[in-house]
C-alpha cells in the first residue's frame, strides 16, 4: 500500500483505527468537534483526538433530537453518536464556535452516555487583549478533565513534544499543498482531503510517518490525468470526499482549498514560548479564523484571496451546509472578492446526502463556462 | 347560547403612558442627533447603561425593531426581499432580515422616513448566529466604527466561570476606551453608574411584573405586554421607566387584589417560550375565544427582566439589583462598574446552561400556574430552536402538557395560520377545551 492508501484506509475505517489503536496502547480516545478544539493538549494527555465527523448516510435518527434548521453536518455528527457508532469514546469535548455543533455537543450530553465531557468555552472575541487570558484558563480547566480522564498529568515535556509534533504535522501538509502550486499536481484535491481528514483521526505520529513516505512518492508520481481547471473550495465543514472525486471527474482538479477539513484547519503553528499554554492559546486565537468566530470579514479574506492567487486559481467553488448561517453571511462578500479578481465563482447548497445529478449538471455548467474565459 | 363573562376586564390606566414612551423612544432615532445625542446600535441585551457615560444617548436594539416590522407584512416583504436581492441567504435570524432590509430600503419603521444613520455599533455578541456579522454589515454600510463584548458566558457545568466574568468585564473596560477615541468625548464614570443602577432596578422591576401575572385570573394579556416590552427593553436605564414601571406594577397589583382579568373567560393559562410569531399576533385573540390566557413568555422574563430562582424550593422571586445583593460591592468606580455587570450578566438566567433553563421552566409553570406550555418551532432563529426536542420532553417528563408548532418568528411568508390553528385546536381539544359559545 502506497501512503495515500494507507491514509484513505484510515479515514475509511476511522472507528476500527481508533478502536485498535485503544487496544494497543491501552490509551483513552477524546472525540473532538469543531477546529478550534486544542488538539496539541489532547496528544499531550496521552489520548487519540477523533474528530467527530458524519457518514453521509441518509438517517432519521436525529429528528427527535435537533431540528431540521440545525446544519446537516450537525446533524449527521449527532446521529453517527445515536447510532452507537463512536462508543468507545472517553472524553467529548467542544470549543465554543457555532451554535448548531453546540447544539450537536449539548444533545449528545445529555441523550449518548461517554464517561467525561468537557466543554471549552473559546473566547470568541479573539483581537480583544482579555481573550489570552481567558483561553489559558479555558485550557487548565480543560487540562484538570483530561487529568481526571486518565488518571495522569500532563507535564510539560509532553506538551513540548505535542507542539512540536502537531507542528510538524502542519509543515508536512503545507509542504504536500505547495507541491499543488505546480502544473500538474501530483495529488488530486480528493486525496488531499482524505490526507487532511486521516489528520484529524489517527495519531500525529503516524500522520507525519505517512506525509513523510508521500512526500517521498509525490514527485514521481503521474496522475495520468489532465488538471483542467485549477479549483479553489471555499466553504463550511467539507469532508465528503465522494463529491470531491465526482468534481474532479468533471474536468478540474481541485489545487488549494479554505474549510475546516482543509487548510483552514492547519494552516496556523504554535509560535514557542516559555508559558506553554499561551503559546497554544495564541495559536487558536491567531489562526485562520472560521467565520463563527470571526466578526469581520477581513482576516479570512485576505487569507483566502491570497492563496487563490498564489495557487493560480482559474475558478473558485463557493459551498456551504444549508443554514450555516456563518457562512451564509460570507457568501455575497467572497462572490463580490473573486469577481473583482475575475475569477469566476459556483456556490452549492450541501446537505447529509448531496444531489448529484443537479450538481453535476451546474458543476460541468461552471466549467464550461469558466474554462471559455479561461483556456 | 352566550357565555357570560367570569371576569370583569379594563383597559390599564396607564396605557397611553405607556404607549407615548415607547414612541418617544422610536421618535429618539430621528431627531435625537438634533440634541446631540449619540445615536447606538446594538443588542437588547446589551447593557447599554454603560453609554451613558458619553452623555445623552439613544439606543436602538436591532431585535425589537426587526420585530415590529415584522408584524406588519406590507413593510416587511419589501424589506426581506431587499436583504435577499443582495444575494443573503432567508434562512438566517428573521429579526436581522427585516432590519438590515429596512435599511437597505433607507425606510424607518416608525416613521417612513430614511432609516437611522448611527455614530456607532456598541453590542453585547450573545448570538452566536448572528449578531457580529448583521452588526458588521450595518458598520460596513453606513460607514461607523463597531466593537462588540463577548459576553455570553453561559455557565456551562465544566470548568470555573471565574476567568470568564474577568474576560467580559475586561472588554467591557476597553470598549469604554474604545468608545471615548471614536466619539472624542470625555467618559463620566458617576453617569454611567446612575444610568445602570436604573437599569438593573428596571430589569428586576419588568422581572416583578412577569412575576404578578401568576395571579388568577391573570391581569395582563400577553398582547399588551409585547406592546409594553419596548420600554423595559429600551429604556431601562432611565428614570423615567422607573416611574412608569412602579406604576404599572401598582396598577397591576390593584387589578390583582379586584380581580380584574386580562381574558373574560380564562380557563387555561398557557405560556411561551420565544418570542410569538409577529406577523400573527392574532392567534392570542383567536385563543381568548376558548378561555385561553397568554401569562408570559419565558425569554422576555430574562431578556429585559430579571427574577430570582431558588431551586432548592423549587420557587421563583422578584431580583434585587447587584449592590443590594449580599456580598456585592458598591460601585464607585468605572472598574466596580464593569465587573459588576460581568458578574450580574454571567449569574443572570438569562446565561442559564439549558440543563438549568428547564428547571427554571418548570417552577416558572409552577409559579404561573400554567396548564399548558407553547413551543414555537421557529425557522427563524436558530439559538431558540436548538433545544426544542430537549425541552419538549423535558415538559412531558413533568407532566406538563405542550404543544408545539413549526413556523417563522420574523417572516409571514413562512407561517402557515391555518395550519397552526388547526394544531393549537386539536390541541386544546385533547386537554379538553373547546371553543367558548359567542360570549
Ligand atoms: S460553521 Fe456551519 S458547518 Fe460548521 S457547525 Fe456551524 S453551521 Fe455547521
Ligand atoms: S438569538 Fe435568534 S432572534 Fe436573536 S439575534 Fe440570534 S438568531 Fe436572531
Amino acid at each position: 500500500m502506497n501512503a495515500i492508501e494507507k491514509l484513505q484506509e484510515v479515514v475509511a475505517r476511522r472507528h476500527e483505527y481508533a478502536k485498535e489503536w485503544k487496544n494497543r496502547t491501552n490509551g483513552k480516545v477524546i472525540g473532538w468537534f469543531c477546529t478550534y478544539s486544542p488538539v496539541e493538549i489532547m496528544y499531550a494527555a496521552g489520548m487519540l483526538p477523533v474528530r467527530i465527523l458524519g457518514s453521509h448516510e441518509v438517517q432519521d435518527v436525529t429528528d427527535r433530537y435537533l431540528f431540521p434548521t440545525l446544519c446537516p453536518f450537525s446533524r449527521d455528527a449527532l446521529a453517527q453518536g445515536l447510532k452507537g457508532r463512536y462508543d468507545y469514546l472517553d472524553v467529548l469535548t467542544y470549543a465554543r464556535t457555532c451554535v448548531h455543533i453546540q447544539g450537536t455537543f449539548e444533545c449528545w450530553r445529555i441523550n449518548i452516555p461517554t464517561p467525561f465531557f468537557h466543554y471549552v468555552w473559546f473566547p470568541n472575541h479573539v483581537d480583544s487583549s482579555q481573550a489570552m487570558p481567558c483561553l489559558v484558563a479555558e485550557f487548565v480547566d480543560f487540562i484538570q478533565t483530561l487529568e481526571k480522564a486518565t488518571g495522569k498529568s500532563i507535564s510539560q515535556g509532553a506538551l513540548d513534544r505535542a507542539i512540536d509534533l502537531y507542528n510538524r504535522n502542519r509543515r508536512l501538509m503545507k509542504q504536500i499543498y505547495d507541491l499543488r502550486k505546480g502544473e500538474n499536481p501530483p495529488i488530486t484535491g480528493a486525496e488531499c482531503m482524505e490526507m487532511v481528514v486521516a489528520s484529524q483521526l489517527m495519531g500525529v505520529e503516524e500522520h507525519n510517518k505517512l506525509l513523510e513516505e508521500l512526500l517521498e512518492e509525490l514527485p514521481n508520481r503521474d496522475l495520468g490525468r489532465e488538471t483542467g481547471l485549477r479549483l479553489m473550495m471555499i466553504g463550511s465543514e467539507m469532508d465528503d470526499i465522494v463529491f470531491v472525486r465526482m468534481l474532479e471527474e468533471l474536468g478540474c482538479t481541485v489545487v488549494i482549498d479554505e474549510h475546516c477539513t482543509g487548510s483552514r484547519y492547519f494552516w496556523d503553528e504554535v509560535l514557542p514560548e516559555e508559558n506553554r499554554l499561551a503559546a497554544i492559546a495564541k495559536r487558536y486565537l491567531d489562526r485562520w479564523q472560521c467565520p463563527a468566530v470571526a466578526e469581520s470579514f477581513k482576516n479570512r479574506f485576505d487569507r483566502i484571496i491570497k492563496h487563490a492567487l498564489d495557487w493560480n486559481v482559474q475558478g473558485a467553488l463557493i459551498y456551504q451546509q444549508k443554514f450555516c448561517d456563518p457562512h451564509e453571511f460570507d457568501t455575497p462578500h467572497l462572490q463580490k472578492m473573486f469577481k473583482e479578481h475575475d475569477i469566476p465563482t459556483l456556490t452549492l447548497e450541501f446537505d447529509v446526502t448531496i444531489p448529484f445529478g443537479q450538481f453535476r449538471t451546474r458543476i460541468e455548467a461552471f466549467l464550461e463556462m469558466a474554462g471559455l474565459e479561461v483556456f | 347560547m352566550t357565555t357570560k363573562a367570569k371576569y370583569e376586564i379594563r383597559p390599564l390606566d396607564c396605557w397611553q403612558w405607556g404607549k407615548e414612551l415607547r414612541m418617544e423612544a422610536y421618535r429618539e432615532l430621528t431627531s435625537g442627533h438634533e440634541r446631540g445625542k449619540l445615536l447606538v446600535l446594538g443588542c437588547a441585551a446589551s447593557p447599554y447603561g454603560l453609554l451613558a457615560g458619553l452623555g445623552d444617548f439613544v439606543f436602538l436594539a436591532g431585535e425589537p425593531y426587526g420585530a415590529s416590522v415584522a408584524a406588519d407584512p406590507p413593510a416587511s416583504i419589501p424589506a426581506m426581499e431587499a436583504y435577499e436581492a443582495r444575494g443573503y441567504a432567508r434562512d438566517m435570524c428573521g429579526y436581522m432580515r427585516n432590519f438590515l432590509g429596512s435599511m437597505y430600503l433607507d425606510k424607518y419603521y416608525f416613521t417612513g422616513g430614511p432609516f437611522p444613520k448611527f455614530d456607532f455599533i456598541w453590542s453585547i455578541r450573545h448570538c452566536p448566529a448572528g449578531h457580529p456579522k448583521w452588526h458588521h454589515l450595518v458598520s460596513e454600510y453606513q460607514g461607523i466604527p463597531m466593537t462588540y463584548i463577548d459576553d455570553e458566558t453561559w455557565l456551562t457545568p465544566d470548568g470555573d466561570p471565574q476567568h470568564r466574568i474577568e474576560y467580559v468585564a475586561g472588554q467591557y473596560l476597553e470598549s469604554i476606551e474604545w468608545m471615548e477615541k471614536v466619539t472624542g468625548r470625555t467618559y463620566d464614570d458617576e453617569k454611567a453608574i446612575e444610568a445602570m443602577r436604573n437599569y438593573f432596578h428596571n430589569e428586576a422591576l419588568w422581572g416583578e411584573i412577569c412575576l404578578l401575572n401568576s395571579a388568577i385570573p391573570a391581569p395582563l394579556d400577553i398582547k399588551s405586554y409585547f406592546a409594553l416590552m419596548p420600554i423595559p427593553m429600551l429604556r431601562r436605564h432611565e428614570a423615567v421607566a422607573t416611574q412608569f414601571l412602579e406604576t404599572l406594577r401598582d396598577e397591576l397589583k390593584d387589578r390583582i387584589a379586584n380581580h380584574i382579568a386580562a381574558v373574560p373567560n380564562e380557563r387555561y393559562r398557557m405560556c411561551m417560550m420565544t418570542p410569538p410569531p409577529w406577523s400573527f399576533l392574532k392567534i392570542f385573540r383567536y385563543l381568548e375565544n376558548f378561555g385561553v390566557v397568554f401569562v408570559g413568555t419565558y425569554v422576555y422574563l430574562i431578556n429585559s427582566g430579571e427574577v430570582k430562582f431558588l431551586f432548592d424550593e423549587g420557587k421563583v422571586i422578584p431580583a434585587v439589583a447587584p449592590e443590594e445583593r449580599p456580598g456585592w460591592p458598591q460601585m464607585k468606580t468605572r472598574e466596580d462598574l464593569c465587573r459588576t455587570i460581568a458578574r450580574w450578566r454571567a449569574e443572570h438566567p438569562f446565561q442559564s446552561h439549558m440543563e438549568t433553563r428547564k428547571k427554571e421552566m418548570v417552577i416558572l409553570d409552577k409559579h404561573w400556574n400554567a396548564h399548558g406550555w407553547l413551543l414555537l418551532l421557529n425557522r427563524g432563529c436558530v439559538v431558540m430552536v436548538a433545544p426544542m426536542y430537549d425541552i419538549q420532553r423535558h415538559f412531558q417528563k413533568h407532566g406538563i402538557p405542550v404543544a408545539m408548532f413549526e413556523g417563522n418568528f420574523a417572516d409571514c411568508r413562512d407561517m402557515d395560520e391555518t395550519g397552526v390553528i388547526d394544531r393549537l385546536e386539536a390541541f386544546l381539544e385533547g386537554q379538553g377545551i373547546q371553543k367558548l359559545p359567542e360570549a
